[in-house]
């Protein structure tokens, strides 16, 4: 066997894969967030009566389906610069260019997520919230998005794990990430399972503590749970509700 | 109080609400009976503006319902109670109770608990106040959904068939609630089929029948001599 644990531990820790893993989820966590913040003033429009702005939305939803992730990428590197010269600067770095380009696809995917999220409370609750005198934001704020975020989660953290192995295409426009770095130790050494190994934890640790992270913030949600609504009440309870 | 004039409501062709009247003053309790479909429901959330309603005039307390900036202090003003309690599930009886005094009126937290405590106890809630809406019966849920209405300290309440989804051994607890309110003095309208409460704290019968007014009457008259041919039909219908 041709496995040198040595090589592996020392890459593992060392700064190019720390930085790059931090770059990861960095833009992961960048990117969708922003995503998030597009899609959903989108999703309430969608929730809405038909208008034209809904028409519109529903094409730019279809748009950044089709086009392929790689291809918004290198369009945001590459072309954008040719058509608008201010992006010839020294400011539009590849991260920048990553973080525009997966925002904007991801935000298209997150507005349906969203959208069916809203629609999957029951329109009672808009009723009631209407005639104890909310306004609409309050409504939103206070009612529809806790509840929406419920059924929103799953299919969200789905979304954050793919954009996370989605950045590694941002290797493409020399952003320094996990991936990229993986592949100049590679190519240097030639020690394939030692680095492919280092990025392969580094993956796996992401995704792991994700999967905690929601687990935790899914226990908020025990109120809809007839069995363990008990357990979360009486937990508020006894810190004082 | 409150007074329709001339109210109409439609739903694409469907002409729900035909020239309603009606004038209703302080302290009144009026029940709105009819057969399904006779825009009874429509009517009271016309009176909130729930429903937008087309033409005619609707005021409350002096306030013109539709007036787009006075949409919120209508609501206020009127509490509502809807069939399926609608409480709103993430958050607990307490936490449903305050959370439009102090988004809507500005209440702080320690008052707006206060009040809260005071009306879950009237409607004999209280010691469920920190439990969610899903550990309830759907007695207690309605008789939380009264108290968080009434904690916005409305002039009006308005029931919508508020016991027509309970089993039948919980629609007494919620009726008594509603009785004692009435007997406190609330403004009440009420869509309702049960005719023995009706009866027991109407002051006025208000019988519609597909998008009008058919009949309105003291409930003892209604009961036992309605004057329309339609309120006789439903009234026997309903009393098998």
């Amino acid at each position: 066997m041709n496995f040198d644990p040595s090589t592996y531990w020392e890459a593992l820790f060392s700064w190019p894969f720390l930085r790059g893993a931090m770059l990861t989820l960095g833009l992961t966590v960048a990117a969708h967030m922003m995503a998030i913040l597009i899609a959903l003033p989108l999703a309430v429009v969608l929730n809405g009566p038909p208008s034209a702005l809904r028409r519109l939305i529903t094409v730019y939803v279809g748009f950044f389906r089709a086009v392929p992730t790689l291809l918004q990428l290198l369009f945001v590197w590459n072309a954008l610069p040719q058509i608008f010269p201010v992006f010839r600067e020294e400011w539009f770095t590849p991260f920048l260019a990553a973080w525009i380009a997966l925002s904007l696809n991801e935000s298209a995917y997150q507005v349906e997520i969203n959208r069916a999220a809203l629609s999957s409370v029951d329109s009672g609750q808009m009723a009631a919230g209407q005639a104890i005198g909310l306004k609409k934001s309050h409504i939103y704020r206070y009612i529809m998005l806790p509840q929406a975020l419920r059924v929103a989660l799953p299919p969200t953290m789905n979304e954050f794990i793919t954009l996370l192995k989605l950045t590694s295409l941002a290797s493409i426009i020399s952003l320094q990430e996990l991936m990229t770095v993986t592949q100049i130790n590679v190519a240097r050494t030639f020690q394939f399972s030692e680095y492919y190994a280092v990025a392969l934890t580094w993956y796996l640790v992401m995704v792991y503590s994700l999967m905690g992270l929601q687990k935790l913030v899914e226990r908020r949600f025990r109120w809809s749970s007839r069995t363990e609504a008990n357990a979360l009440a009486e937990s508020r309870r006894s810190r004082g509700w | 109080m409150i007074r329709l004039r001339n109210v109409n409501k439609y739903f694409g062709n469907f002409h729900v609400l035909q020239d309603v009247s009606l004038d209703i003053v302080q302290g009144e309790k009026v029940v709105v009976c009819g057969p399904s479909g006779s825009g009874k429901s429509t009517l009271i959330r016309c009176i909130n503006h729930l429903e937008p309603h087309d033409s005619g005039e609707i005021t409350l307390d002096g306030l013109t319902v539709g007036t787009p900036k006075d949409v919120l202090t209508v609501r206020r003003t009127a509490g509502m109670v809807f069939q399926n309690f609608n409480l709103f599930p993430h958050l607990t009886v307490i936490e449903n109770c305050i959370l439009a005094p102090k988004l809507a009126s500005g209440v702080s937290d320690k008052d707006a608990r206060k009040m809260a405590e005071e009306y879950l106890a009237r409607v004999h809630i209280l010691d469920q106040a920190w439990k969610y809406p899903i550990q309830l019966s759907g007695g207690q849920q309605q008789r939380v959904a009264i108290a968080r209405a009434l904690c916005m300290r409305p002039t009006v309440m308005l029931f919508d068939e508020p016991t027509s989804a309970l089993d039948p051994e919980m629609v007494g607890e919620v009726l008594d609630v509603m009785s004692e309110l009435a007997t406190g003095g609330m403004t009440m309208i009420c869509v309702t089929h049960e005719m023995a409460f009706a009866r027991r704290i109407a002051d006025r019968v208000v019988f519609m029948d597909a998008g009008r007014i058919v009949e309105v009457a003291p409930p003892e008259q209604f009961f036992t001599a309605p004057q329309s041919e339609r309120a006789r039909t439903f009234l026997s219908q309903i009393s098998h």
